[in-house]
């Protein structure tokens, strides 16, 4: 899932300081499952919001809303329903949820509640790990399935580096070498030979170094 | 300057169960505050953050909240959640530039003993010192 988390509150209040309506807009998708952008999370921050103004001596009116993703047209669509009662939107969806408000709604201004942080996922409860970078070009298959890219301070295609001891990353003890991983995991299927294989010069043309990327798929094309 | 604080209590059912004994006269007559709203809630693991913010935005200056000792929960981590969500509405209080002593979590033993008075009386003093809510402007 997209991982998320919410901004300070003074930034949030300061977006939204000379509106005299906001509509805070949940997102029922990565961001209700990380806790930081669902239902229940606008909830608090409507009521964070209007402290906070109240705090400033301004008056806010606040219509807290959801849709079930805000990364889709057909689901953005649905803010129609609340015209009138916003100035702009607050939305608690990841980045790629308010550009999409903003790339399909024209007239509405729209702010971040979030700050975006990676792709993650949960193996303890409260607890969140970058697991993978979204590079476009996955080599998961060659490092029994533990993503270098995302979970190598850096993103070393031939690891480990110098910097590994005791299976830990030499820029924090809590942080796991993964090459040291990889390693122990190849070998436990016998295919520790893996890791004398040297692996190219990477193009990371694919990971947004080569400009924003797109996918097209004909067969879903309308 | 002195003011008369609005403090929003709430309490575990079963660690306030006997303060509403003799309809709450126990409890005024051993000089329980009269600024502090008592809600007694069935576990305060079911509290909400949200609940726990309305109280501030309805205009308390202070809200707290009584649960069972850590280890003693009737319903096992019940008051360990509220001391997290209380935690949670402490620092979104920093946040707003708001001491974060307006919101307190108190662990007590069941039933009506002298801490449950003594943590009240605590709290009022606390909040006359602190003031009124900077959320009543």
């Amino acid at each position: 899932m997209i991982v998320a988390e919410r901004k300070p509150m003074a930034e949030i209040v300061e977006m939204v300081k000379d509106c005299k309506k906001v509509l805070v807009l949940a997102c029922r998708g990565c961001v209700t499952v990380c806790s930081a952008g669902g239902e229940r999370e606008a909830e608090i921050l409507s009521s964070l919001i209007r402290l906070g103004m109240k705090k400033a001596g301004k008056s806010i009116e606040i219509t807290t809303g959801s849709l079930v993703r805000q990364c889709d047209r057909e689901y953005i669509d649905e803010i129609d329903q609340w015209e009138g009662k916003y100035d702009a939107v607050v939305s608690t969806a990841c980045g790629v949820g308010v550009n999409f408000i903003a790339n399909l709604r024209k007239d509405t201004m729209v702010y971040p509640a979030l700050n975006t942080t990676f792709f993650g996922g949960s193996a303890e409860q409260g607890e969140w790990t970058e697991q993978c970078a979204g590079c476009g070009d996955c080599v998961l298959h060659l490092t029994g399935g533990l993503c270098p890219v995302a979970r190598c301070a850096k993103s070393l295609m031939n690891g480990p580096c110098g910097g590994s001891v005791d299976g830990r990353c030499e820029i924090h003890e809590d942080v796991e070498c993964v090459w040291q991983s990889i390693h122990d995991r190849l070998s436990s299927f016998d295919r520790s030979a893996q890791m004398e294989v040297i692996a190219p010069i990477r193009d990371w043309s694919t990971a947004g170094h080569g400009g924003p990327r797109k996918m097209v798929r004909d067969d879903l094309t309308v | 300057m002195s003011f008369d604080p609005t403090i929003t209590l709430f309490s575990c059912h079963y660690t306030s169960q006997q303060s509403c004994a003799e309809e709450g006269k126990e409890l005024e007559q051993l000089g329980f505050p009269s600024s502090i709203n008592l809600v007694r809630v069935p576990c305060t693991g079911k509290l909400q953050i949200t609940t726990l913010l309305k109280a501030f935005e309805d205009g308390a200056d202070g809200v707290y909240v009584v649960g069972c000792p850590e280890d003693e929960c009737h319903n096992v981590k019940g008051s360990i959640r509220a001391a997290k969500r209380v935690a949670a509405v402490r620092a979104a209080l920093e946040e707003l530039g708001v001491e974060g002593e307006r919101v307190q979590m108190y662990h007590l033993p069941r039933g009506l003993h002298p801490e449950f008075v003594e943590k009240g009386k605590e709290m009022d003093g606390r909040i006359r010192d602190l003031g009124p809510s900077p959320f009543k402007n």
